[in-house]
């Protein structure tokens, strides 16, 4: 088991090591570069050349390369070209936002989802399972950013009952105890509906896939045959086993927590990593894209190890 | 076929994909205007939908900011949604069975690195990917379809892999090696006709995610480029003008969530049809 999870860890190493070339490179060859994007269409050759020099963007690809990954591993992350600040302020900034806003929703999509696909297995069949299966494959296949606009139109809008941009009102820092974290808790609101609204869907969808296909195994028939009232049997013996996927689908949903919320953010103008990403790639911030990118892949492979672990942790056949 | 028909949720989907697949086709026989046309701008835009302008030119679905008949956009943008969608699952099932039949078939080093490389694109980021490569070279609907169809073959190769491996120990196989068949030929008439079930049912949900992601890179600027008409740059078209025309943003958006509703149907509908036992549930990234 060690071994393996050894094995495994280094692999990972090897994919984010992989992840992190590719990107090194492909941003290298696309059109553009963020001098241009720095100086405008105006400059002229020689100020672009001298600009160039200075950031050292002149030197061969693969000299640039090795200095970033020696820099990159000592902790050096860069500085921003387009905006001029540490690459890791700047990230360490917008972390806080999404992390409150996708851990939140993860955790409320879970916990309905799990409760959504309880019920509907336990009465399969029952207008309460068709009424809920209507509700969550629409769910599962409305887009993040289109609910969002929805929802914008109708609590903005029309209700005028919630804002619509940003994590605070633009007079928060005069805001004092309740009222300030009031201000934070209504900004929260629309873009948090969006995203757990979205991520009920799959949840609930696969919770109960999961509990209607352990629901003919013999060893539930054998836990209604010992006389377990059948609320007894699908909590502690189907839905316990049902988890165990459940868990590996949310080790996936982990690198969410990084980019995942990426096109949410745009729309509610969420001062998160989707919207620093999104912002550098444009903008071709090479040491804010390099950085951006090698931490999101090394959640991937971070939040699939974790999923293994716990997965192995609660189902003892998989150690 | 008739089992999957009798199924309300498989003649759900495949009605409606019929439907907007007809539409896309006859786009021209739906709908007399033109997606890109403008005219009097200043006395077009904004109709609400059911009315007719200074023309006389009725709107079922209203007009948007240039005057342009959303419902006339809505019928061409399903042609650039669902090419997409459909190009794009093409690509990944081409490239996916390809990897998937390889590495099941020889074992050793080639299996080896073909399933090193899906477990390598399988921990890419695809999202930050996506708009890496949308991003860097000038956005065009070719780009997407490529990029989109290059980011999701995985879940196939690995689908196809297990299938393949199965498939390979079985008596039947045996007994085509036996009888002198060369490997290609035994792996391309034996077993991927058998191993193909589930590349079905991946594709129908791949159909629907491609036309998602697709949608989500042109409401940022990254996909399909205006004027021509996607359900995600109408989207986008609409964000900024919610409050005085909500239709533009809204019709498209009803479209895709329907086209994705009876892509799931119809995928949940096959598996079951033709598989009855199948594990019902498997693990997949969660949606954008």
């Amino acid at each position: 088991m060690r071994t393996r999870f050894a094995a495994r860890a280094l692999a990972g190493f090897g994919v984010v090591a992989g992840v992190v070339t590719l990107t090194f490179f492909l941003l290298r060859l696309a059109p553009g570069d963020p001098v241009e994007h720095l100086l405008g269409p105006t400059a002229s050759a020689e100020q672009l050349a001298t600009q160039r020099h200075a950031l050292g963007l002149d030197r061969s690809v693969l000299v640039q390369y090795t200095a970033w990954v020696s820099r990159f591993v000592r902790g050096d992350w860069g500085v921003s070209i387009a905006k001029g600040r540490p690459v890791r302020t700047l990230l360490g900034d917008a972390w806080p936002a999404t992390v409150r806003l996708v851990g939140l929703s993860l955790l409320l999509s879970y916990l309905l989802g799990i409760a959504i696909g309880a019920v509907q297995a336990q009465r399969r069949g029952s207008r309460t399972d068709t009424a809920l299966s209507v509700i969550t494959v629409t769910l599962f296949a409305v887009p993040g950013y289109w609910l969002g606009l929805m929802l914008v139109m109708v609590f903005t809008y029309w209700a005028r009952a919630l804002p619509a941009f940003g994590s605070s009102g633009l007079d928060a820092d005069y805001l004092t105890g309740w009222t300030r974290v009031a201000d934070g808790l209504r900004h929260l609101a629309l873009p948090l509906a969006t995203l757990t609204l979205i991520g009920v869907g799959g949840c609930a969808r696969f919770v109960r896939g999961a509990m209607i296909d352990l629901a003919g195994q013999p060893f539930v028939t054998t836990a209604h045959a010992k006389g377990l009232s059948p609320v007894q049997v699908s909590t502690r013996h189907v839905l316990r086993n049902a988890l165990t996927p459940v868990v590996t689908l949310l080790g996936l949903s982990l690198p969410a927590l990084f980019s995942g919320a990426v096109f949410v953010e745009a729309v509610f103008a969420w001062p998160g990593l989707g919207r620093v990403l999104v912002e550098a790639v444009q903008a071709r911030d090479y040491p804010v894209v390099m950085a951006a990118t090698t931490v999101s892949a090394a959640l991937v492979v971070v939040g699939n190890l974790l999923a293994d672990a716990l997965a192995a942790w609660l189902d003892p056949r998989l150690r | 076929m008739k089992r999957l028909l009798r199924d309300y949720r498989g003649a759900f989907g495949a009605g409606v994909l019929a439907i907007v697949f007809a539409c896309a086709l006859g786009a021209p026989l739906v709908t007399g205007g033109n997606p890109t046309a403008q005219g009097d701008i200043v006395a077009t835009r904004f109709l609400a939908p059911l009315s007719t302008d200074v023309t006389g030119a009725f709107h079922p679905l209203g007009t948007d900011r240039f005057g342009r008949d959303v419902w006339t956009r809505l019928v061409y943008g399903a042609r650039v949604s669902l090419g997409v969608g459909v190009l794009a699952v093409l690509i990944s099932i081409t490239v996916g069975v390809t990897v998937g039949a390889l590495a099941g078939y020889w074992r050793g080093s080639v299996s080896l690195a073909l399933l090193g490389l899906t477990d390598f694109a399988l921990a890419l980021p695809r999202v930050v990917i996506l708009l890496l490569l949308a991003a860097l070279w000038r956005p065009s609907t070719a780009l997407v379809v490529i990029v989109l169809g290059l980011t999701g073959w995985m879940g196939v190769a690995r689908l196809v892999h297990g299938e393949v491996r199965a498939l390979a120990a079985r008596p039947f196989v045996e007994g085509a090696v036996a009888i002198g068949a060369r490997r290609l030929r035994v792996l391309a008439r034996h077993i991927l006709p058998n191993a193909l079930t589930p590349v079905i049912v991946a594709a129908a949900l791949g159909v629907g995610n491609a036309i998602m992601l697709e949608a989500g890179l042109s409401y940022l600027g990254l996909g399909v480029q205006p004027p021509t008409p996607s359900w995600g740059n109408m989207i986008a078209s609409g964000r900024d003008v919610l409050v005085n025309a909500p239709w533009v943003a809204t019709a498209p958006g009803v479209a895709l969530v329907l086209v994705v509703v009876a892509c799931t149907l119809l995928g949940d509908a096959v598996r079951e049809a033709l598989e009855p036992s199948a594990v019902s549930y498997q693990p997949s990234a969660p949606p954008v």
